[in-house]
């Protein structure tokens, strides 16, 4: 394992987000309108945003995996889409503190909350079909493809979702208009950044564990051979 | 072609031993009859929820029957055969197109049913809410036959297989149990067509296109 | 241009490999006995052939039509027998499905059951579909995995007659088996397969007739007697 990366992409990462923090919670002004917790926002969007690059690094692994036969590229696959999944579950959990505190719900079917579950349980699919496959290129092969299925799945999901939204709650975060103030771009694109280095240093962390769990596998089988 | 004969081989079989038929029906009817017991409605109010319900019936119809599509080739091993005899393409399709008019059949034979139960009215707009069907159980059919193909190595596949389809469906749903409220309460608006045919088109292209991965591994 | 050209085929099932560089070349109208230990990898050539499942590298070329006879009975129990055999024409693209289909039963001899299920028939009844439905679109080259393996009396003769009426017409037939010495009767050539190797391709001797020993003698590392 690249180890002195996966330190490197953490630490920065764990700086990167303190510093974020002190930004959000000390110098940037808050909201008139939501009061103090509008900060989870820079938790909220970024998570989502995260979640969506790894995702869309899982396709591209999967499609790669499919054309190469390499295992390397299953493992990528399947380390993204644990950590989107996990950044997924961040987003719907600030989401729903959020709804909480803003409008007295836990969880309101809204569209933008209802498409990310949408997308937590495409994913939860693919996390539980895995272990269900003992053979390992078996096993690669149809994640791939359900991971084809899924990424192609999401873009419908949100357009069903929008169309059909008629839940009464419609109140968005700022974002919903389309603008957010430029005083708050740092501290919310910097978590996305920082987010980006943590989610990359967990991913290469999982990427080693799946690579010895192949070598494992493989010793293990030839011993049975002999 | 291999595809019209491995169709007729699926629907000869199903029809000699009416298995997945048999049970995709008591199955529709039994829901019918316990949300009959679940709610107790007025007339307004299953107006509402008419598209709705019964399109989860056939969402949980149509997982058994695509589930039975390539299960059906695992005893004595006739899916080697089929997969050294045909391509790849010809048996997804052969397959998918038993599968629609299985479930067609079942929803045909349901929805008189849920009419008399819940004293909806359904012969009113009929050619477009069987466009709608046609459109929907298509769609319903392409994404549970692939994911048919999937699991059918798989561990716990008769668990395996809704839990990866129903998420994949919903955007499928969402219009179709819209537009099926929508036709059954005297509006004849089919205002999300579009997007059922986007999802048909787009993911019968992509599962015809990734089968051969699926079968030859 | 032989009937089968595979080159230095590797087969991985995870990170374990299954064929290592196997090497095989297959002249037309010759039959091979593919020999080789349980675990030796036969199965898993047989089916790369067979195009049931791709290699991870290497080159296989093939030249004609395949009929495949593999461990399962490949049969639809809730078919008749002739309807199996339709079906199974008409996936081949043979072009009278019907007349190919009484022909093969009355080659196996099930003319009389024809309109019978298959899930009412005795196993050995079903091994004799099957084997019509391998030969049913004279296919120019036959994939066997262990055919002999389990069958009852009249099976065994029926397969016999037909594979030497398949070498007779000219097909190509490559044969895995544990059965040394029914094998080495119909063979040409010898592949002797050892944990993903081709350890021995050649024709087969007089010595490998009348001593089934004799092959893994002579090129396997380690006789099948004194397994370790």
């Amino acid at each position: 394992m690249p180890r002195k990366t996966v330190y490197t992409l953490g630490i920065l990462g764990t700086f990167w987000l303190l510093y974020n923090f002190y930004q959000i919670f000390l110098v940037v002004p808050v909201d008139a309108l939501q009061g103090n917790i509008f900060r989870i926002i820079f938790v909220h969007v970024p998570a989502a945003f995260t979640a969506f690059t790894f995702y869309g690094v899982a396709v591209v692994a999967s499609i790669a995996f499919l054309m190469t036969k390499n295992f390397k590229w299953d493992s990528m696959a399947v380390s993204a889409v644990e950590v989107g999944t996990m950044f997924t579950l961040v987003n719907l959990a600030t989401g729903s503190i959020w709804g909480r505190v803003e409008w007295g719900i836990w969880w309101a079917w809204d569209a933008r909350m209802t498409s990310q579950l949408m997308c937590f349980l495409l994913y939860l699919g693919y996390l539980l079909m895995r272990p269900a496959i003992a053979e390992a290129q078996q096993r690669g092969v149809m994640s791939a493809v359900l991971a084809i299925f899924a990424a192609a799945d999401i873009p419908i999901v949100f357009m069903a979702i929008r169309l059909h939204n008629v839940r009464t709650q419609h109140p968005g975060p700022v974002l919903e208009t389309g603008t957010l103030a430029k005083v708050y771009w740092p501290p919310f694109f910097g978590d996305y950044g920082a987010f980006l280095l943590l989610a990359a240093a967990m991913m290469l962390v999982r990427l080693h564990q799946e690579s010895n769990q192949r070598e494992i596998d493989s010793l293990r089988r030839e011993l049975h051979a002999i | 072609m291999a595809a019209i004969a491995v169709a007729g081989k699926d629907l000869r079989t199903e029809w000699r031993t009416r298995e997945s038929l048999n049970s995709a029906v008591s199955f529709a009817l039994v829901i019918l009859v316990l949300f009959s017991f679940a709610f107790d409605l007025d007339r307004d109010e299953k107006l509402a929820i008419s598209g709705g319900l019964l399109w989860l019936v056939y969402a949980f119809a149509g997982a058994l029957i695509v589930n039975r599509s390539f299960a059906r080739e695992v005893p004595n091993d006739c899916l080697e055969v089929l997969i050294s005899s045909a391509r790849g393409w010809a048996i997804f399709l052969g397959k998918s197109v038993a599968c629609f008019v299985l479930l067609m059949v079942v929803e045909l034979i349901s929805l008189p049913i849920f009419g008399l139960f819940y004293n909806i009215h359904w012969t009113g707009s009929l050619l477009a809410l069987l466009l709608v069907m046609a459109l929907s159980t298509w769609g319903v059919t392409v994404v549970g036959t692939a994911l048919s193909a999937i699991t059918v190595n798989v561990r716990l596949r008769e668990l395996m297989l809704p839990v990866l389809l129903y998420p994949l469906m919903i955007p499928l749903l969402i219009g179709a149990m819209e537009m099926t409220t929508g036709l059954l309460n005297g509006n004849a608006v089919l205002s999300d067509i579009r997007l059922l045919i986007v999802y048909d088109v787009m993911f019968t292209a992509i599962a015809l296109y990734l089968i051969e991965f699926i079968l030859v591994i | 241009m032989h009937a089968v050209a595979a080159d230095g085929v590797w087969k991985y099932f995870g990170d374990y490999p299954a064929l290592r560089g196997a090497k095989l070349e297959v002249a037309k109208g010759s039959c091979t006995a593919l020999i080789g230990r349980n675990g030796a990898g036969k199965t898993t050539l047989l089916r790369i052939l067979a195009r049931l499942s791709k290699p991870t590298k290497g080159e296989v070329h093939i030249d004609g039509r395949i009929g495949y006879l593999g461990h399962g009975i490949g049969v639809y129990d809730d078919l008749s027998a002739f309807e199996n055999l339709t079906l199974f024409g008409r996936l081949a693209g043979v072009a009278n499905p019907n007349q190919s289909a009484e022909a093969a039963l009355e080659r196996v001899g099930l003319t009389r059951v024809k309109e019978g299920l298959a899930r009412e028939f005795s196993r050995g009844m079903r091994q004799r579909l099957a084997i019509a439905r391998a030969f049913l679109h004279d296919p120019e080259l036959l994939l066997l995995d262990e055919p002999f393996t389990s069958l009852d009396d009249r099976a065994i003769d029926v397969l016999q007659k037909l594979l030497s009426e398949a070498l007779a017409r000219g097909s190509t037939i490559i044969m895995s088996t544990h059965q040394i010495r029914e094998a080495m009767e119909l063979a040409t050539d010898v592949a002797l397969l050892e944990r993903g190797r081709m350890i021995y391709a050649g024709p087969r001797t007089t010595e490998m007739l009348l001593d089934p020993g004799y092959l893994y003698r002579t090129y396997a590392e380690s006789p099948p007697e004194s397994k370790g």
